[in-house]
C-alpha cells in the first residue's frame, strides 16, 4: 500500500479521489446557497439545518483532510514534475498542443486555496466561533446568517473578489472533471468527450451558481 | 506545389558533452530547397560547417522514413516541429518562409541528458522497456494460424498502440517531463492480445515503478503528448495503463 502511493499513479489517484470528493462538497454548498434566492428566512433555516444536522457535522472534519490531501499531494506532485524538467526550452509553442488551463492547475489551485482561507475567515470563522446575531424563524432560534452574507457583499470589493474566485474555480474543474476520471482509468477516446462535455456544464453550473448570490445582493439587495 | 529556393537564419544549440554548458549558435543558410526534409537541411549546415573546418552539429537519426525514431529536435518550440503525424525526418522545408529564424534545440527532459549538441540518452526508454515491456514465451513450434482468436477492435487498437516508435517527443513536449504516453502505449499493445494479457497486470506495476524511478514527471492529463506524437497514440491508452495499474494494486 505504501509503495502504491509512493507511486506516480497513486499520487495521482488520491489527487483524483480527493478531487472527486470536494466536487460533491461544492454541489451540496451550492444547494445550501441557494437558498438564499428565496429570502432571509429561507436561507436561514437552510442554515440552521446545515448547523445542526449530524452527518453534516461529520462530513466537516472529513473534508478538511480531504482539501488537505488535494493541496499537499498537488504540490508534492507539481515539484517533482519540476524537478523531471531541469533544463526548460528557451523557446516553447505550447499553446499548441495544450490548453493554458491544464498547464496552469497548480497556479488555478492555488488561487482558489488563497480564497478559501479568505471565505473562511469571512464566514466560517464566524459562523462558528463569532458572536452572531439571532432570529427567530417559526417559533426557533437561530443564527441571522443572511445578515452576514448581505453585510459582506453589500461591499462591491469583496463581491468581486469573490466572483474572480469562483471564475478561478470554474476553470479549475474545467480540466479537473475529465482528468479525475481519466486517472482512475474511466475513460477511453469516446467516454472522453463525453466527461469534457459534463465537466464544462458543471463547471458553469458552479461558477454561475455562485456567483448569483453577490449578484442579487448587490443589484437586489 | 513548385519547389523553390529559400534562405535561413538557424539557432542551433552547442553543447560540447553532457557536463558542459552549451549555448546558441546563430548560422545562415542560403539556397535550401523546399523538396527538402529538414535533416537534409541540417546536413547541408554540416557540410558548410566541415567545409569552413568548424565542428559540424551532432544530431540523432537513422532510417529517416519516420519509423525508426530516432530523430528527435525541438523546433521552433515544437517537437519534431510545426506538422502533425510526423517525425522531424518527414518535416519538410516548404513548412518554412523565406527568411525564417528556425531555433532548434534538444529535448529538454532531466532522464534524458544531452550527449552532444542535439543528441539525448534515451536509454531510459529501454529501462523501462527491459522492465516489462516483453512477453516472456517458451520458444517452440509455429503455433496454427488462427488458434487463438482475437476481436478485430482489439487486434486493431493494439495495432494503433504498437505504432508508437519510442522517439520521446511526448516527454519532450509535457510539460512535466511524464512517459506515461509510452508506457501505455507499450503496456496496451501487450494486454489488448490474449499472448500479453498473462503477463498485464505485472507489466503494468513494474514499467510504472521503472519509469517513477528514472525520474520521469507525474502526468497531469493537459494532452500535449497525444497532440505531439508522431504516430497518434491517444491518451485513451493512458487511461488504460490507469486502470491496469489500479487493477493491479487492488489484487495484492
Amino acid at each position: 500500500m505504501n509503495v502504491f502511493l509512493k507511486s506516480s499513479i497513486g499520487k495521482k489517484l488520491l489527487m483524483s479521489l480527493s478531487g472527486l470528493f470536494l466536487i460533491t462538497f461544492l454541489l451540496v454548498h451550492l444547494v445550501a446557497n441557494l437558498f438564499l434566492l428565496g429570502g432571509d428566512d429561507a436561507y436561514n433555516v437552510a442554515t440552521h439545518f446545515m448547523d445542526t444536522n449530524p452527518v453534516i457535522q461529520i462530513m466537516q472534519p472529513i473534508l478538511a483532510v480531504g482539501f488537505l490531501v488535494h493541496i499537499i499531494y498537488g504540490i508534492i506532485i507539481e515539484l517533482q514534475n519540476r524537478k523531471a524538467t531541469p533544463v526548460k526550452y528557451k523557446l516553447v509553442n505550447q499553446k499548441e498542443s495544450s490548453k493554458w488551463v491544464s498547464r496552469n492547475m497548480i497556479w488555478l489551485g492555488l488561487f482558489v486555496f488563497a480564497f478559501l482561507v479568505l471565505h473562511i475567515a469571512n464566514f466560517f470563522v464566524k459562523m462558528k466561533f463569532g458572536e452572531m446575531a439571532e432570529v427567530n424563524v417559526d417559533g426557533v432560534t437561530m443564527h441571522d446568517s443572511y445578515a452576514l452574507v448581505a453585510e459582506l457583499f453589500e461591499c462591491k470589493i469583496f463581491s468581486i473578489v469573490y466572483i474572480i474566485g469562483f471564475i478561478a474555480l470554474g476553470l479549475h474543474l474545467h480540466h479537473a472533471f475529465w482528468s479525475a476520471f481519466q486517472t482512475i482509468g474511466l475513460s477511453n477516446d469516446v467516454w472522453r468527450v463525453r466527461l469534457s462535455v459534463l465537466g464544462d456544464i458543471f463547471a458553469v453550473v458552479i461558477t454561475a451558481g455562485f456567483t448569483i448570490i453577490p449578484l442579487k445582493i448587490m443589484f437586489f439587495g | 506545389m513548385a519547389s523553390k529556393n529559400i534562405n535561413l537564419k538557424l539557432k542551433v544549440w552547442r553543447q560540447e558533452n553532457a557536463k558542459s554548458k552549451g549555448q546558441f549558435e546563430n548560422y545562415d543558410l542560403k539556397n535550401i530547397s523546399t523538396d527538402s526534409s529538414f535533416l537534409e537541411m541540417i546536413d547541408v549546415l554540416n557540410e558548410q560547417l566541415v567545409g569552413e573546418n568548424k565542428e559540424p552539429v551532432a544530431f540523432d537519426h537513422d532510417c529517416r522514413e519516420g519509423i525508426c525514431g530516432m530523430c528527435s529536435l525541438f523546433i521552433n518550440g515544437q517537437a519534431h516541429g510545426p506538422d502533425s503525424l510526423i517525425t522531424t525526418c518527414q518535416l519538410h522545408m516548404r513548412k518554412f518562409k523565406d527568411g525564417e529564424t528556425i531555433t532548434i534545440e534538444p529535448w529538454r527532459v532531466g532522464s534524458f541528458p544531452v550527449i552532444k549538441d542535439l543528441m539525448v540518452d534515451r536509454t531510459a526508454y529501454e529501462k523501462i522497456m527491459q522492465a516489462g515491456g516483453f512477453v516472456s514465451v517458451n520458444t517452440g513450434g509455429i503455433p496454427d494460424a488462427n488458434a487463438i482468436p482475437i476481436p478485430k477492435p482489439n487486434a486493431d487498437e493494439a495495432m494503433d498502440a504498437a505504432a508508437c516508435i519510442g522517439c520521446g517527443a511526448c516527454v519532450a513536449t509535457c510539460k512535466n517531463s511524464s512517459a506515461m504516453l509510452f508506457v501505455s502505449a507499450k503496456v496496451s499493445q501487450l494486454a489488448l492480445l490474449p499472448q500479453g494479457r498473462v503477463e498485464a497486470s505485472i507489466r503494468a506495476k513494474n514499467m510504472v515503478a521503472k519509469m517513477d524511478e528514472l525520474g520521469f514527471g507525474n502526468c497531469s492529463n493537459t494532452g500535449a503528448c497525444e497532440m505531439e506524437c508522431p504516430k497518434g497514440i491517444t491518451l485513451a491508452h493512458i487511461a488504460r495503463l490507469n486502470r491496469e495499474f489500479l487493477c493491479a494494486n487492488v489484487k495484492d
